[in-house]
């Protein structure tokens, strides 16, 4: 085998995998536009609960099926985002948002990577002490 | 000395931060309907789709709704041990049959026994949309009020009743009173 045949095949197997990504949600898109696109929006943002790490755009569970036909309704009745992420928390939990609203169960959530930037500040101030007060020519460049 | 003061606490936070994490098991995400009232519904039967099973039914005594369906390993698991629970006359089982072939729902009860009241033919999934469910098997813990006690994921084994439910049943019982049939 050459490599411009695995090349080929490579090139082949990948196309292979966009038809299947792109047939995760067979359903015809809908009528308007702005309702697709706020429907794309919406199953991109929440979580498919049976295999977690999946949005329910990306994930092919029956479960993420169900879900995207109730969230394709809502927007066709005319549900507001809000009342479709309210209407899935009620019944799933914040855990059903990529994005879950700040409250008193989510905040280490959302406070650590400001703690974790404050500690590393922290760090680096105190680094940039040490060396300063170190005689140039000694220093030993950590 | 102190040098060594700042890595071991980020050690010690981290430490304490996968202690946690790492023994959480992510399959189990907890209800939010817990406390709350129970979904209400009403859908036909599995076995005889004329008749109606709903919330309503379910009111007035503290029951099990049980989701299952036959595509499902973990139904068939804990499938004995509510027969058992049937047989004993513990509690009263409801199920819910989740997107399920009736059909092989039905030959499912005939062969392996129907521990259930009655199951409820939930074949489009959007009843188990209002139950916030995700996996099967699950048990809820429905009280006499039509309130959700608790919800149980994966199969239903003598220990996790034991040791989940039946506490929960007796807090209940102290508050509501219950009747002498609802529970051992």
């Amino acid at each position: 085998m050459t490599y411009r045949s695995n090349f080929l095949i490579m090139i082949s197997c990948a196309a292979l995998m966009t038809s299947i990504v792109w047939a995760i949600d067979a359903e015809p898109e809908l009528e308007s536009p702005t309702l697709q696109a706020r429907y794309r929006l919406l199953i991109n943002e929440i979580r498919c609960l049976v295999c977690q790490n999946q949005s329910i755009a990306d994930s092919n569970a029956p479960l993420a099926s169900d879900l995207r036909r109730e969230v394709r309704e809502m927007i066709t009745g005319g549900s507001t985002d809000k009342e479709i992420t309210t209407f899935l928390v009620a019944r799933y939990g914040d855990f059903v948002l990529y994005r879950p609203p700040f409250n008193a169960r989510t905040w280490v959530l959302w406070g650590a990577p400001l703690l974790f930037l404050g500690v590393g500040f922290l760090v680096f101030v105190r680094i940039l002490r040490v060396r300063g007060n170190q005689p140039i020519d000694e220093g030993e460049g950590m | 000395m102190s040098r060594y003061l700042i890595p071991l606490m980020i050690l010690g936070v981290l430490a304490i931060f996968f202690a946690r994490g790492l023994t959480l098991n992510p399959g189990y995400v907890p209800s939010p309907l817990i406390g709350k009232e129970a979904p209400s519904f009403k859908l036909p039967r599995l076995k005889d789709p004329s008749l109606t099973l709903g919330s309503e039914d379910m009111l007035g005594k503290l029951s099990l709704l049980n989701v299952w369906a036959t595509w499902c390993v973990g139904c068939r698991q804990e499938h004995q041990y509510l027969n058992e629970l049937a047989q004993n006359n513990v509690i009263p089982i409801y199920g819910l049959n989740w997107k399920d072939d009736r059909v092989a729902a039905v030959n499912w009860l005939n062969t392996l026994g129907d521990p259930y009241v009655a199951s409820a033919f939930d074949g489009d999934g959007r009843v188990a949309i209002d139950w916030g469910v995700y996996g099967a098997p699950e048990t809820f813990l429905i009280g006499q009020d039509g309130s959700v006690i608790y919800k149980h994921i994966a199969p239903l084994t003598n220990e996790i009743w034991e040791m989940e439910f039946l506490p929960l049943i007796q807090k209940h019982c102290q508050k509501f009173s219950c009747s002498s049939g609802d529970l051992e």
